[in-house]
């Protein structure tokens, strides 16, 4: 399949603080992909760059074969963005902002097109009410619609589901999978390990470098930590114990077990074996992502501190 | 119970707030500043050396001593010598001059012969404040201009002044101070509704973050501009209506003509208060620092466009700002169409200045709207 986005060595400043070095990343047509990492890691940084609302200071790429600095006019007609922050007009009915982007958008036969994205939307009925009014999850699944009302061929998500209640963002992400579907390129940026495991793809930036390309279970093969699950009464109270222990880089409780993990398998061993007595028994698990994305971040802030 | 802990709190904050907004900040201290100084030295209400052009039909000494009389008050200037009556209505209805002096060519013969000799005075009295002292200063002048030249045989009485001075008020003859504030008030409500409203149009939308959604979308800059300001010139064009509407029911205040220059003069004041606006938008970083920049914009226009004070009165470099101000140009093409009657051939260099000042602003506002976020 053909690439939607080949960007290489983008760099971005902000005065004295460089929040994009050298990001180089291809996205292929029709997928998924997460874009995750810490907070202000650069990911917003980098999806503005994408669809021309930050002109990278050097650098350069390529979206659907349009020069991302040169032709940053005619991408952003093919592109849709959606906010961090909610950024319609609140003052305005749902209706009026979704007829205010097709006349933007210079769309054609804008009337019927803002109606079947509304009764898509489950809207028609509210269709007068005013955006401002409407709940987090409602906000959200009207972005959404505004950001695909021209029919882009990429679609850019900064955090879209952040304080969304769980079955929203569920039908969120179907939505999101039902558009890869049919053809549309999908870049979400998330904090949620869930979200992760839905996209088909995730790239891992952290202070502004792209640290880890690939599917979810290519980053848990390649990250080389080892697991262990303890059971039994008592075993989610270790973590005070374990935790900092030389070895153990991740130690969580889940719900009565607990779940450490670190590089060195030998050394994690070695730290459990003090516990490795009745009432606990333990066995190796394999890593999650959130796992896998601790031990990224803890790695790059040595790299970086 | 109050708690000063508690209060000391909330000030402890507003202080850090308030020095964390610098603009707002040196607004507070330097303004007032800025202010007093700007405009105890630039404002004067009794305006001297006020452009006047003589029509001296008589040449005589006396004639020349009246002129010279009426040079030495202090507030008059001789800017030029017409050479007829149709200069000295030019002068008037363009501006370029305040007063015009015309002594009749039988003068000196009329002197000689006690027939009651007159001097005419024609003041552009649309502002009664600028020209009030000056004709005052006029009142007893007969009575001593002549006294060198009518001596030995042709002496006089002294209570008895040789000649008479007939002064015509010209476009307001009552001296009705609301002629002329009404008609300027017109710019200051355009000003200050116009230029707020734009100062606010992309502020706040950056203060609600709707900005990035519209600079994702491929909408031009100047397509924005256009958008935005297109509904206020509307709204700015039924205030004008209302305004002179009300002038004339309410006040009297003549509407004599001159509408080719006064629809081209409110247009283009209106879009170039649009765009000034639109500029103050794109600078300020919140609403707050774009409201902050339209009060400091609205006081210059306010005091030194000629609205309240006379602009003849002010020291030249105040009367260099005030040049600047497109207000003060607005207001001279509004006066002159009301009150005067004249048109866009009297009154173009003011709607010359409106024009260039549209052009100035609004490429300054293109070039800084960005439609990146940088």
């Amino acid at each position: 399949m053909a690439d939607a986005i080949v960007v290489e060595n983008l760099n971005k400043s902000f005065g004295d603080k460089h929040v994009v070095r050298d990001v180089s990343l291809t996205v292929a047509e029709g997928k998924v992909t997460g874009f995750l990492g810490p907070n202000g890691s650069g990911k917003t940084t980098t999806m503005r760059m994408l669809c021309g609302l930050l002109t990278p200071d050097s650098g350069a790429g390529s979206c659907f074969g349009l020069d991302i600095v040169r032709d940053s006019r005619r991408i952003k007609r093919l592109t849709g963005y959606m906010t961090q922050k909610f950024s319609l007009y609140e003052d305005m009915t749902i209706e009026e902002n979704l007829m205010f982007v097709a006349r933007v958008y210079g769309m054609t036969d804008r009337r019927r097109r803002v109606t079947e994205a509304l009764v898509k939307l489950g809207l028609e009925t509210r269709r007068r009410q005013v955006a401002g009014a409407l709940s987090g999850g409602w906000k959200q699944r009207l972005a959404l619609a505004a950001a695909t009302l021209h029919e882009p061929r990429l679609l850019l998500l900064d955090e879209p589901t952040a304080g969304v209640d769980p079955k929203a963002r569920r039908e969120f992400w179907d939505e999101i999978h039902a558009l890869a579907a049919e053809g549309l390129t999908v870049m979400v940026s998330t904090h949620y390990m869930d979200e992760a495991e839905r996209c088909h793809d995730i790239a891992y930036i952290a202070y502004g470098q792209l640290i880890a390309r690939g599917t979810v279970d290519e980053l848990v093969d390649r990250s080389g930590l080892s697991t262990y699950v303890g059971e039994g009464a008592g075993a989610d109270r270790l973590v005070a114990e374990l935790a900092g222990q030389p070895g153990v880089e991740m130690v969580a409780p889940f719900g009565s077990s607990i779940h450490v993990s670190g590089p060195d398998a030998e050394a994690l061993k070695a730290a459990i074996a003090p516990f490795d007595k009745a009432p606990y028994t333990w066995h190796p698990g394999r890593p999650t992502i959130e796992d896998v994305f601790i031990h990224l971040m803890n790695r790059s802030e040595d790299n970086f501190q | 119970m109050i708690s000063g802990t508690r209060i000391t709190a909330v000030m402890i904050k507003e202080f850090i707030q308030l020095t964390r907004d610098r603009l707002t900040y040196a607004m507070i201290l330097g303004v007032p500043i800025m202010q007093l100084l700007l405009f105890g030295f630039a404002i004067n209400t009794d305006p001297r050396d006020l452009p006047a052009v003589l029509l001296d039909l008589d040449n005589s000494a006396y004639s020349r001593s009246v002129a010279a009389a009426i040079r030495n008050t202090g507030y008059f200037t001789f800017t030029e010598e017409a050479r007829g009556p149709e200069d000295i209505n030019d002068a008037i209805e363009t501006g370029a001059a305040q007063f015009a002096v015309t002594i009749p060519a039988d003068f000196s013969r009329r002197v000689v012969r006690d027939n009651d000799p007159q001097v005419l005075v024609e003041a552009d009295a649309s502002d009664p404040t600028t020209v009030g002292s000056a004709l005052a200063a006029l009142a007893n002048l007969p009575t001593q201009a002549l006294a060198h030249d009518l001596s030995g045989p042709t002496a006089r009485a002294p209570a008895v002044p040789p000649f008479e001075m007939v002064i015509h008020r010209r476009y307001n003859p009552e001296a009705i101070t609301a002629y002329n504030i009404v008609p300027g008030l017109l710019g200051i409500v355009l000003t200050m509704t116009l230029v707020m409203m734009t100062a606010l149009a992309l502020t706040r939308e950056r203060e609600r973050g709707t900005m990035e959604t519209l600079l994702s979308t491929p909408v031009e800059p100047i397509e924005v501009m256009i958008g935005k300001l297109a509904p206020y010139v509307g709204i700015g064009f039924i205030q004008t209506v209302i305004i002179l509407v009300l002038a004339r029911l309410i006040f009297g205040v003549p509407l004599s003509g001159g509408w080719d220059a006064l629809i081209l003069g409110v247009l283009m004041f209106i879009v170039g208060s649009l765009a000034l606006g639109f500029l103050f938008s794109t600078v300020a970083k919140s609403q707050l620092q774009a409201m902050q920049m339209s009060v400091f914009y609205l006081l210059p226009s306010i005091l030194l466009s000629g609205f309240m004070f006379p602009f003849r009165g002010m020291p030249e470099w105040a009367q260099a700002i005030g040049t600047a101000i497109p207000v003060t140009h607005f207001l001279r093409v509004v006066r002159s169409a009301l009150l005067k009657g004249v048109g866009m051939a009297d009154t173009w260099p003011s709607l010359a200045a409106l024009a260039i000042f549209v052009l100035v602003v609004s490429a300054a506002a293109m070039s800084r709207y960005r439609t990146t976020l940088d």
